[in-house]
C-alpha cells in the first residue's frame, strides 16, 4: 500500500507502458530533462533515455504529426500537449488527420496513439490555459476521449490508452495533479468506457468527470450527511466511448439527474447525455434533466472570478436540493 | 546532345520511367475523359504535365519506403504500384476503389504499395512524413520517407515545424516540392518572400539548396537517388525544389484562365516531360518500336482497368458505418 498523487502516477503509468512494450515511446516539450512543467514526467528520461522519451521544439503540428506518422507504422506513441488549450495550434492534425485517417483508407491505416494533456481550471491562469475542452474531440468521429479522475484510473486508463488500436486523447487535470489515494497495486489496467461509481445512493444520479466527479463525490458526502439525500454519483471516466448503460441504469433507480460540466455552457457534454436520457429514460424521469456548467463566458483569472465560474461542490448542493426539494 | 559512352542511367531504367511516366499521364487523361462524362463526382486535382518526378521517384524507390502526397496525388499512388483500376475505381467510388470509396480523389491510400496517404489540407502531411521517418530511425531499419507538396505548402507553419524536425533528428526523409509556379490561381512568387520558395527556405534548417528541373526526367531521377541515398545511409533529409508546371487548372472547377496564353503554350509544347523523354529515348538510339509497344501496352491496361472499374460494384450503404474503429465499427457508446 502507497500513497501516490495524481501527477506521480502519470509518470508511473507512462513508465509501466514504456517498460511493457518497446514499441511505447513519448515525445513532448520539456517532458524529458525538465520532467513536464507540472512535473508529471519527471523519471522517464533518467530511465528510458533520449530515444524515447524526446524532448521535441515548440511545433505542436510536428509533435502530433510524428506521432501519427509512428503509429502508422505500429508504433505506440504517447505525445504530451502541455496545456489542452494548444490544441487549438495543431486541431489540423487531430480532427482531420488522426481522427478521419482510418475511415478515409478504408481501415488499412490504425493509428495507436494516446495525446497526453493538462486540461481545466483551477489555478487563475486565465482563459487560454484553463479550458475544458473534452468537448472538442467528443464531437468528432474516430477520437476516443478519457479524463481520470483519480490515481488509479489514470493507471488503468493509461494503460488501456496505450494498448489501444485507436487514438486516444486523454486529459489530465491540473487541479487534480496533488490529488492523493492509497494504492495497492499499481500495474492495473481499467478498459475505456466504463464508467466508476464515486457513492452510491438512489435519490438523484450526479454525472461528472475529472475535477467535477470528485466535487460531485464532496458534494454527494454533504447532501447525505446535512440533508437526507442519498445521491448516486457517475464518474464517466470516458466520453468517447460512453457508458450509457451505467447511466440508464441509475436514471431508471432515481429518475433525477444532474450533470456537472466545467465547460462552458453551449454543446458541452451534458447536452448530449441529456438527449440520450430523454431518448432512453423518458419515461422515468420525475423531472428536466438539470446541467450545471460554468456560465458560457471564457474563463477570468482572479480568486475570485475563476472560483465562481467553475462549478463548486456548492454549487452542486445548492442544485440538487433546489431540485428534489424545490428550495 | 547526349554522352552515349558515359550514360549513368541506361537503357533499361530509362524504359521503366518512360512506362512510368506513360502511364501517369494516361491515367490522369483517362480520368479527365471521366470526369467530362459525369462518371467520376466530387473534384479532382490533375497533375498532367508534372509526372517526370512522381515518375522518378517511383521508379528510385524500394518496396517498403514510405510515401505521402497531396490531393494532386493520382500519380504518386500509380508511382508506387498501386493499380489503376485501384484509382480509377477510388475516384468512381466503386467496390474496387483502393478504399472502396471511403477517401475518394483527395485520399488516396495504398500501404501495401507504401502509399501511406495522400493529404488534402496544405502542411499536415510534411510533420505526419516526419513520424514514418521516426518509426525507421526508432525501429533502426532503413525505409525512407518521401513527402510530396506543393509550392503553396512552403508558406503555411507546418512546413517549417517539419523541417525544423526532420533536421535536428537527423530523420531518413525526403522532402519534395513540386512547384508548378501557382498557388491555387496565384503566382506563388506574388505572395511568397523569395524567389524559390522551397530552395531558398533551406538554409534556414541547414538544409542544402536543391533545385531541379521537375520535368527532365533524367535529372529528376538522379536527384531522387542520391537524396534517397542519402537518407538511407543516415544522413539526414533533403528538400528538393523541381520546377514544372501543371497543364489543366488547379482543380476540376479551374480552367486555369489565369495564366498567359504563350506561358502555357511553351510549357506545353517545348517543356512536356513526356513529349521531350521520348525525343531523349530516341536520341539513346532505343528502337522506337520499344518505346511504340510500350505506349501501346499502358493504353491497353488504362482500357483494361477503366473496363473493369467501370462495372465494379458502388459500395453497399452499411459501409458508412464500418471501419471508424480498429474494431471495424462505429458504435461510441453501449
Amino acid at each position: 500500500m502507497a500513497q501516490l498523487t495524481y501527477r506521480a502516477s502519470v509518470s508511473l503509468a507512462i513508465a509501466q507502458s514504456m517498460r511493457k512494450d518497446q514499441k511505447v515511446f513519448f515525445i513532448g516539450e520539456d517532458v524529458g530533462a525538465a520532467g513536464g512543467v507540472f512535473k508529471a514526467t519527471v523519471g522517464l528520461l533518467e530511465e528510458f533515455g533520449k530515444e524515447r522519451v524526446m524532448d521535441a521544439p515548440i511545433s505542436e503540428q510536428a509533435i502530433l504529426g510524428a506521432a501519427m506518422g509512428a503509429a502508422m507504422t505500429g508504433l505506440r506513441p504517447i505525445a504530451e500537449i502541455m496545456f489542452s488549450d494548444f490544441l487549438a495550434v495543431c486541431w489540423d492534425i487531430v480532427a482531420n488527420q488522426i481522427a478521419k485517417t482510418r475511415y478515409m483508407s478504408d481501415g488499412q491505416i490504425n493509428i495507436p496513439l494516446v495525446i497526453r494533456t493538462a486540461n481545466g481550471g483551477g489555478s487563475k491562469f486565465g482563459a487560454q490555459h484553463s479550458q475544458s475542452l473534452e468537448n472538442w474531440s467528443m464531437m468528432i468521429p474516430g477520437l476516443k476521449v478519457v479524463a481520470p479522475s483519480c490515481p488509479s484510473d489514470v493507471l488503468g486508463l493509461m494503460d488501456s490508452a496505450v494498448k489501444d488500436p485507436d487514438p486516444v486523447i486523454f486529459y489530465e487535470h491540473k487541479s487534480l495533479y496533488a490529488f492523493k489515494e492509497e494504492i495497492e497495486q499499481t500495474d492495473i489496467s481499467i478498459p475505456i468506457g466504463e464508467a466508476n461509481t464515486l457513492h452510491e445512493g438512489k435519490d438523484i444520479t450526479i454525472i461528472g468527470l475529472a475535477l467535477m466527479a470528485q466535487r460531485a463525490k464532496e458534494a454527494a458526502l454533504i447532501l447525505k450527511d446535512k440533508h437526507d439525500i442519498n445521491a448516486k454519483v457517475i464518474d464517466l471516466r470516458s466520453l468517447v466511448p460512453l457508458d450509457l448503460q451505467t447511466i440508464k441504469k441509475s436514471v431508471i433507480e432515481t429518475g433525477h439527474v444532474l450533470t456537472v460540466e466545467e465547460n462552458p455552457r453551449l454543446c458541452g457534454w451534458g447536452a448530449e447525455i441529456s438527449s440520450l436520457i430523454s431518448e432512453h429514460c423518458f419515461k422515468n424521469l420525475k423531472g428536466p434533466v438539470t446541467r450545471v456548467t460554468t456560465p458560457h463566458v471564457p474563463l477570468p483569472s482572479a480568486d475570485i472570478l475563476e472560483d465562481n465560474t467553475i462549478p463548486s461542490v456548492e454549487l452542486i448542493v445548492n442544485e440538487v436540493i433546489k431540485k428534489l426539494k424545490g428550495e | 546532345m547526349v554522352d552515349k559512352l558515359n550514360d549513368d542511367i541506361g537503357e533499361e531504367k530509362r524504359l521503366q520511367l518512360w512506362e512510368m511516366m506513360l502511364k501517369l499521364r494516361l491515367v490522369e487523361k483517362k480520368a479527365y475523359d471521366l470526369f467530362l462524362q459525369n462518371l467520376i463526382k466530387g473534384t479532382s486535382h490533375l497533375a498532367l504535365g508534372q509526372e517526370a518526378i512522381a515518375g522518378a521517384f517511383g521508379v528510385a524507390l524500394k518496396q517498403g519506403d514510405y510515401t505521402f502526397c497531396t490531393y494532386r496525388g493520382h500519380a504518386h499512388t500509380l508511382a508506387r504500384g498501386s493499380s489503376i483500376e485501384g484509382v480509377l475505381g477510388e475516384l468512381m467510388g466503386r467496390q474496387c476503389g483502393l478504399m472502396k470509396g471511403k477517401g475518394g480523389s483527395m485520399h488516396l491510400t495504398d500501404v501495401d504499395n507504401g502509399v501511406m496517404g495522400s493529404y488534402a489540407i496544405i502542411g499536415a502531411h510534411l510533420t505526419i512524413a516526419n513520424g514514418t521517418a521516426l518509426a525507421s530511425k526508432y525501429n533502426k531499419t532503413n525505409e525512407v520517407s518521401v513527402c510530396f507538396f506543393g509550392d503553396g505548402t512552403t508558406n503555411i507553419g507546418a512546413f517549417h515545424e517539419a523541417l525544423n524536425m526532420a533536421k535536428i533528428w537527423n530523420l531518413p526523409i525526403v522532402f519534395v516540392c513540386e512547384n508548378n509556379l501557382y498557388m491555387e490561381y496565384t503566382p506563388i512568387h506574388e505572395v511568397t518572400a523569395v524567389e524559390h520558395p522551397a530552395a531558398d527556405r533551406a538554409g534556414a534548417y541547414d538544409l542544402d539548396k536543391i533545385i531541379v528541373d521537375g520535368n527532365d526526367a533524367d535529372e529528376m531521377l538522379r536527384t531522387a537517388e542520391k537524396a534517397i541515398s542519402k537518407a538511407r545511409e543516415g544522413k539526414g533529409p533533403s528538400l528538393i525544389e523541381a520546377k514544372t508546371y501543371r497543364h489543366s487548372g488547379h482543380s476540376r472547377a479551374d480552367p486555369g484562365k489565369y495564366r498567359p496564353d504563350e506561358e502555357v503554350k511553351d510549357w506545353m509544347e517545348n517543356k512536356d516531360p513526356i513529349k521531350n523523354y521520348r525525343a531523349k529515348l530516341l536520341d539513346f538510339n532505343i528502337n522506337e518500336k520499344i518505346i511504340s509497344e510500350i505506349e501501346e501496352k499502358i493504353k491497353d491496361q488504362v482500357e483494361k482497368a477503366t473496363e473493369i472499374s467501370m462495372t465494379s460494384p458502388i459500395p453497399e450503404i452499411k459501409e458508412i458505418y464500418t471501419d471508424v474503429w480498429a474494431n471495424g465499427g462505429s458504435e461510441w457508446h453501449n
